[in-house]
């Protein structure tokens, strides 16, 4: 809109006004383009300065810095893998408790709340997205992670009975594992997931939701034939973006996931995901140590931007249509 | 719903009891699923709410909030006045930032960019940014400011972290909200020989000014929670501490150090913190709220 009406009044401009108000015109043109190109320089000299800072890790390990599991700073191992596997272990544990229960709650706010009900649920979602996630990390730490072993005990050694389910589960050590990460970081992307979400339900349009009901649909099969159908793509984008935020979480996952090294499917294992390594060793590592620590860094950073690309990709088409 | 009110005539029709019972049921199992959904979603995040607040209360008083951080942390004695200064100071560093810039940005986007490639391009990439994990800013000022400034771990390199992580949303939401200014305002300006310039800013700004507002304060309040950013770049320090030049501590920087020591008075201070954090991020986040929903732009 701003941009079809703008070449109109300037092209009458240089006759009616001084030259003076032109040049300060363009002046403050060119000032909101530098801030607005400030994101990208930004973006490029993040890439550029960790990778830069990361080097000597990379040129130590070589591909095995993505490919090897060992990670021994002392002996100069630096091996990922165990990490990006946590990262994303962790990351899918949360999205398997979060997205239905995100779905869910939106599906309470925009089909089945009542309006003051729905203000209410909506204000205080929004006010959960706020709580810091150090907040959650120290809860996860002295609250969860304490409950945690014999909760975890009374559900896993009846279900490890099941053959084939014992490996799942694994020892409940201390409380501090993939699955109390998981279920932490599960907390703090709800909020999101469901703010996306339940914008995206908001834009069906209401005729085919009253075409449903008029055909004598029942209130969840209008839902599943008109709601759910035509959220798809906004749904998968809103479940990207909330991946990337899960393996971007540092803080809550460092408190609870109890910093072990090795690969496992366990769910009561302990284990590390990149950031949460990151955090946990910086301050003590030099040298080639912190470089590959920083070479952790850039490792997600690479992840989360192919992720966060996919799911804004998903959203903008998914919003275009609707629109 | 509005069939119900047919139910009289009894005839074969579109009353509730001429739905097959599986389909009844079904929708039924629909109902209570979300019902679940709904209370295990707000269960935990209860707790949460509840734990912060009945520990932290117990620990807050006026000396835990002035006094300066423990020498020991295993010791029961001293507060978290310098985290609080501390977080003041850098968040507010960050906002005198990110802010400005955050809307001159937008102002590009939404006042001159338009549909424009490089504004498409520039738009992308703030939400881009806006996805990049708070320690990988924290990393990145590490690497390009902390080793190689005089500063070295300082309260201003901790700002430039959470300014970065502050300008995408600053970003969005500005633009948001001055594509609901309307664009008559902005014809009439034009109309009275106004430059483009003076227009955006006697005109454009004021008339999205309260929506502005909240889309920082939000973002404030969220930096303010921030952790992992400020971990590689403020350093440490136990006194109170204005300066940006020097080391510092943070409220979130506390919690996070008291909560991995897992000494009973340390895990307390932490629970201290922490209530007082919420209270600080909330308040900022509902004073946006309450801004946005009484002042929406029309």
């Amino acid at each position: 809109m701003a941009a079809s009406t703008a070449p109109a009044p300037a092209a009458g401009e240089s006759r009616l006004v001084r030259r003076g108000p032109r040049r300060a015109d363009d002046g403050f043109r060119y000032l909101t383009l530098a801030a607005g190109l400030l994101v990208l320089a930004i973006l490029a000299l993040i890439a550029w300065s960790t990778t830069k800072e990361a080097l000597p890790a990379f040129r130590d390990e070589g591909l095995g810095f993505l490919t090897s599991s060992r990670w021994a700073p002392n002996e100069g191992a630096f091996g990922t893998l165990a990490f990006i596997y946590g990262t994303f272990f962790v990351s899918l544990i949360a999205l398997v408790f979060a997205v239905p229960a995100s779905i869910g709650i939106a599906l309470f706010i925009t089909q089945l709340a009542p309006a003051r009900v729905r203000t209410v649920t909506t204000f205080v979602m929004d006010l959960l997205a706020a709580v810091p996630s150090v907040v959650f990390g120290l809860w996860g730490v002295s609250v969860l992670a304490v409950a945690a072993p014999g909760f975890y005990e009374s559900i896993g050694s009846p279900l490890a009975a099941i053959p084939g389910l014992g490996r799942a589960f694994g020892d409940p050590y201390n409380g501090k594992s993939f699955l109390s990460a998981g279920f932490i970081v599960a907390l703090m992307i709800t909020p999101i997931i469901t703010s996306i979400t339940r914008d995206v339900f908001d834009t069906t349009p209401g005729s085919q939701k009253e075409a449903a009901l008029a055909l004598g649909a029942t209130r969840w099969e209008m839902i599943r034939g008109a709601v759910l159908p035509h959220s798809r793509a906004g749904m998968i984008g809103a479940v990207l973006l909330g991946l990337g935020r899960a393996m971007g979480e540092t803080i809550a996952v460092a408190l609870v996931i109890g910093s072990g090294s090795q690969i496992s499917a366990e769910l009561f294992s302990s284990g590390d995901a990149l950031a949460s390594r990151i955090a946990n060793e910086f301050g003590e590592a030099t040298g080639t140590w912190r470089s590959g620590l920083i070479g952790l860094g850039v490792v997600l950073f690479a992840m989360t931007i192919l992720v966060n690309l996919a799911a804004n990709s998903v959203v903008a088409r998914a919003t275009k249509k609707a629109g | 719903m509005a069939a119900a009110t047919s139910a009289p005539s009894g005839r074969r029709s579109l009353t509730r009891s001429s739905i097959s019972p599986g389909r009844r049921a079904r929708n039924t199992l629909a109902t209570v699923l979300i019902y679940l959904a709904l209370t295990f979603a707000l269960l935990p995040l209860g707790f949460v709410l509840y734990h912060v607040v009945s520990k932290g209360l117990g620990v807050i008083d006026g000396a835990f909030l002035t006094e300066e951080l423990p020498a020991q942390v295993r010791g029961a004695s001293g507060g978290i006045g310098p985290a609080i200064a501390g977080t003041l100071v850098i968040t507010g560093f960050a906002s005198l930032l990110a802010v400005p810039l955050g809307i001159l940005a937008a102002i590009y986007l939404n006042e001159y960019g338009g549909k424009k490639p490089v504004a498409a391009v520039v738009r992308f990439l703030s939400n881009v940014m806006a996805g990049v994990p708070s320690i990988v800013m924290g990393l990145f000022i590490f690497t390009i400011y902390v080793l190689h400034s005089k500063d070295g771990f300082s309260g201003r390199a901790g700002g430039l972290a959470l300014a970065c992580l502050m300008l995408p949303i600053v970003i969005r939401t500005t633009e948001a909200m001055l594509q609901l200014v309307p664009d008559e305002l902005r014809h009439a300006a034009y109309a009275l020989g106004t430059s483009k310039s003076r227009t955006i800013v006697t005109v454009v700004l004021p008339a999205a000014l309260p929506g502005i507002t909240s889309g920082a304060l939000l973002a404030v309040a969220r930096a303010a929670g921030e952790t992992a950013p400020l971990l590689f770049t403020i350093g440490a320090s136990r006194q109170y501490n204005w300066s940006l030049s020097d080391p510092n501590t943070a409220l979130s920087a506390q919690i996070f150090s008291n909560a991995q020591t897992g000494f009973p008075n340390a895990i307390d201070r932490a629970w201290g913190a922490a209530l007082t954090l919420i209270v600080l991020v909330l308040l900022l986040s509902t004073i946006a709220r309450v801004a946005a929903a009484r002042f929406t732009v029309r």
